[in-house]
């Protein structure tokens, strides 16, 4: 894996900032953002694709950025929980899930955060229903999911 | 008491948010080797030898193997029979056998499966029933860990009168924590000066501490232990990291370098511990006119390979399996026993919750049997106040088992809904409904004297610029302890939480407080941080010859104390409550110090062609002295019932030839946003004179009453007793098509 010769450079940009490394391709992005790029704010749950801790957004779309190998973040804008907030302001969302109860242990947010801002972004009013079903894909083990689903209603109304 | 009751905002809740909270993974270290564990690939036997495959490049590579271990090669916790490399026979299957450290973390992937060990096999033991028939002797004579026997009144004169008799057998399976951070820990070892430093994802700091010294050889003072913010741990991360401590400290005294180890979701699932799982047999002696007479408890646990703790999570499962109920007979007999599967351990309720299914989900099949409805009969032998409970302790007036279970019943119209599900289930072709409840206590703090043994110490100091520090070995690992302790400090001084900071749990700079673990931490220590800081607001006004006014006033006569006098600093030491005295030779006594009381109530619907079970609805109600953030604790409920929820209906630990084989998030399946209703928490408050501002400790509490409750509405649903959980589609199967 670590051969010199099968480095490839990845230029892309991360929350709005343009970010340029070498690495092997098949590198996940999640460890290409962690340990390449030295960005440690998006967390590793599975690896596997299955809890979300990991979750980024590529060109928009959320993606479990420990299944997709850092080749295809070549040329794209990638989106972390770094780049939700300004750096002396928290986001709608954020705040929420303070007033909220949306975070716990803290380790499950990240993911969180990126997954339910893209739902805020589509600008529906939310329901319950919809919630449990756009961040089925999230694992939480400490909040029991209420606490969230509030945080998101609580975060939608604001944005109205 | 401004703070205190509300929901004041998570104190490290911004960090979290914004991604700026440092996980052991997210330290920043410079110049350190990854390490790995080989670990043993047979359940039991002989270790012939470990081989390295001279085809492969081992340069770069350090190797530790048990003949490393400078001190004793031993994990000591109550027994020591566990090795913390195995040297010459393995007891389960991934056992740590060598470990490796490299740079390149990839090329240790490679390396680890060039490692060559040579086993003489034996028939391992894989289950309670082989455990007792001693087909191996794995745990002295008789692969008994520890076994407790408690008698109230006269079971077996009662069990002689008796008109007829009621028998069950219950069964828990084992559980995984789940935390999403998985396990991980960074050691550096500084030859020069002798020193070790430990940071990770951890419980109890001082556990770790204490575990090092011996393996490595070194004095409690040449070992620091630092807690790195901790993404969630459920008494997963209590007696575990001790172990991955000593793996990385191992690789760093060997390399000279830092070492950090990191498991992945497999080598967490499949290596480290779990819930053990529970087989409780009750017999109930009943009278000509159905009363219950006396109860018969048998239970048995399986500890696993090692010993580690399980002879305490016994104790606790042992003196809860009365659960809050009044009997005049009533024996337990308990014990957990040795097999060859990795060694189970602590898990939020530690052995409660399988013993509060079993009984919880007898007095159900009795009512069943008996023509009564659930929560009917269980009103007749809940405690009352004065009465004693299955341990012999007079609850006095601590009780309150009666009125939260009425509380519960009114108002989730239990009766009334009762009756719509049985006539819905009368006219539906595709589907059943049911509800069911489970009413039950939970202890806080440890069991019987362990308080006293722990003796734990606390610290609060003031700065000279008027900011209240709290010193303890407590962590915060989601439960929100930062939180409430400040809460606690800020309204003993008057202060707002902006004036409080805690101080990062670190061996060398904070006391040992005890660790965060058995609903211990907001009752128990929580009362050490209000006791303090009246020891340090009370030297302060001396001082001062008068109060503060505000924050800036406080910062003033603070700054004044600095000058005139030096540091201010205030200690606080644990004493038990007057009164309260637990005899542990016959198990008898004030088991805890309070007891949190409740009624959860769950409903279910369940299509009968695929079995998928729907949890419709689902309420907790409970007493806890005083709710200290609203927020706070009922995200401890919610969470924990949710958990409740997965070990009642999926969460399935598959066990194959000693070794978990469903390890991965894809197939042990833990509830999701979409399987699981809003959870609504209620609470009652009745303040508790030992706990902080009245709290009682709540951690543990919600995981003991979602399995019976489910497990009674899918027996009121479906007709069959379900009496074994994870009540799983596949289960239902076999009890529908048994009936």
């Amino acid at each position: 894996m670590s051969e010199e010769g099968e480095l490839t450079t990845i230029r892309c940009t991360i929350d709005g900032s343009p970010h340029e490394h070498r690495c092997h391709p098949l590198t996940s992005a999640l460890d290409f953002l962690r340990y390449v790029a030295g960005l440690t704010a998006t967390k590793e749950g599975c690896k596997e694709g299955e809890c979300g801790a990991c979750a980024i957004t590529l060109d928009g779309v959320v993606v479990n950025s420990c299944v997709v190998p850092a080749a295809h973040l070549q040329g794209r804008r990638v989106g972390t929980v770094l780049g939700l907030s300004r750096p002396d302001e928290l986001s709608a969302l954020q705040k929420a899930f303070l007033e909220c109860g949306g975070a716990q242990c803290g380790i499950c947010t990240p993911g969180m955060l990126v997954t339910g801002a893209r739902l805020l972004e589509e600008g529906e009013r939310l329901t319950e229903a919809r919630i449990r079903e756009h961040m089925a894909g999230n694992l939480c083990r400490c909040t029991g999911y209420g606490k969230i689903v509030e945080s998101l209603l609580r975060a939608s109304e604001e944005e109205r | 008491m401004r703070l205190v009751g509300t929901s004041a905002p998570r104190a490290e809740g911004e960090a979290k948010l914004t991604g700026r909270a440092r996980y052991v993974d997210d330290l920043p270290l410079t110049d350190f080797l990854w390490g790995l564990t080989v670990r043993s690939t047979i359940p039991y036997g002989r270790i012939l030898s470990v081989d390295f495959d001279a085809g492969a490049d081992w340069s770069g590579v350090t190797i530790v193997t048990a003949k490393d271990v400078p001190g004793k090669n031993v994990v000591v916790l109550l027994e020591q029979d566990q090795p913390i490399l195995a040297a010459d026979r393995v007891m389960h299957r991934e056992e740590p056998i060598v470990l490796l450290a490299h740079r390149d973390r990839d090329r240790l992937w490679e390396l680890a499966s060039r490692v060559r060990i040579e086993y003489e096999r034996w028939e391992p033991v894989l289950d309670i029933d082989a455990s007792l028939a001693l087909e191996q002797r794995l745990f002295k004579d008789d692969n008994v860990f520890k076994a407790i026997r408690i008698d109230k009144g006269d079971v077996e004169a009662a069990f002689a009168r008796a008109a007829r008799v009621f028998e069950r057998t219950y069964e828990t399976g084992l559980q995984e924590q789940a935390y999403i951070e998985n396990q991980g820990m960074v050691a550096t070892w500084d030859a020069a000066a002798g020193r070790l430093e430990v940071v990770g994802s951890m419980q109890c700091p001082y556990y770790v501490l204490k575990g090092l010294c011996p393996i490595m050889g070194l004095a409690p003072e040449k070992v620091v232990v630092e807690q790195a913010a901790t993404g969630g741990a459920f008494g997963g991360k209590e007696d575990y990291p001790t172990i991955l401590a000593a793996h990385a400290s191992l690789l760093s005294y060997k390399s000279g370098k830092t070492v950090k180890m990191i498991y992945d979701r497999v080598e967490d699932l499949v290596a480290t511990t779990k819930r053990h799982p529970c087989r409780t047999r009750i017999r109930t002696a009943l009278d000509a006119s159905g009363s219950i007479l006396a109860m018969d408890v048998d239970a048995t646990m399986d500890g696993g390979a090692y010993c580690t703790l399980s002879p305490v999570v016994l104790s606790r499962g042992t003196i809860h399996a009365g659960g809050p109920y009044n009997f005049e007979n009533i024996r337990v007999e308990s014990r957990v026993v040795a097999t060859n599967t990795p060694p189970n351990g602590a898990f939020r309720g530690f052995g409660a919750p399988q013993t509060i299914f079993a009984m919880e989900r007898h007095m159900d099949n009795l009512a069943r049997e008996l023509g009564r409805a659930p929560h009917e009969l269980r009103e007749e032998y809940l405690l009352r106040p004065g009465q004693t409970t299955a341990f012999s302790q007079n609850v006095g007036d601590d009780v309150y088992a009666l009125d939260i279970q009425r509380e519960a019943v009114a108002r989730t119209r239990f009766e009334e809904r009762r009756r719509e599900c049985e006539e819905f289930n009368r006219s539906s072709r595709w589907e059943r409904r049911g509800i069911g409840l489970a009413t039950f206590l939970h202890g806080a703090g440890f069991t019987g004297n362990g308080e006293v043994v722990l003796d734990s110490r606390l610290k609060v100091d003031v700065t000279a610029d008027g900011f209240v520090q709290i010193y303890s070995a407590n962590t915060e690992m989601g439960q929100g302890k930062d939180t409430t302790f400040s809460q606690i400090a800020a309204d003993s001084m008057g202060l707002p939480m902006a004036r409080v900071r805690i101080i990062t749990p670190n061996t060398a700079r904070v006391p040992n407080s005890g660790p965060t673990v058995a609903s211990r931490t907001a009752m128990v220590v929580g009362y050490l941080v209000q006791e303090a800081c009246g020891a340090v607001r009370k030297a302060l006004e001396a001082h001062a010859g008068r109060t503060w006014r505000d924050p800036d006033d406080f910062a003033s006569l603070a700054a004044a104390h600095h000058r005139e006098r030096g540091a201010l600093e205030g200690w606080s030491r644990y004493e038990p409550p007057p009164g309260k005295v637990w005899d542990d030779k016959v198990y008898r006594g004030a088991a805890y110090g309070a007891y949190a009381w409740a009624c959860y109530v769950a409903a279910v619907r369940v299509r009968l062609d695929t079995l998928e079970v729907t949890v419709e609805s689902f309420d907790a109600f409970q007493e806890v002295g005083r709710v200290l953030n609203p927020v706070i604790a009922e995200g401890q409920i919610e969470g924990g019932v949710v958990q409740g929820i997965g070990y009642a209906l999926c969460e399935e630990v598959k066990m194959r030839d000693g070794v978990m084989a469903n390890a991965n998030f894809t197939n042990y399946i833990i509830p999701t946003f979409a399987d699981v209703p809003e959870v609504k928490v209620h609470f009652a408050e009745r303040p508790y004179p030992f706990g902080p501002f009245g709290a009682k400790g709540i951690g543990e509490l919600p995981m003991d009453g979602p399995g019976p409750a489910l497990a009674s509405a899918l027996t009121h649903a479906l007709g069959v007793e379900v009496n074994r959980i994870p009540a799983t589609p596949e289960h239902l199967l076999e009890l529908l098509g048994n009936e």
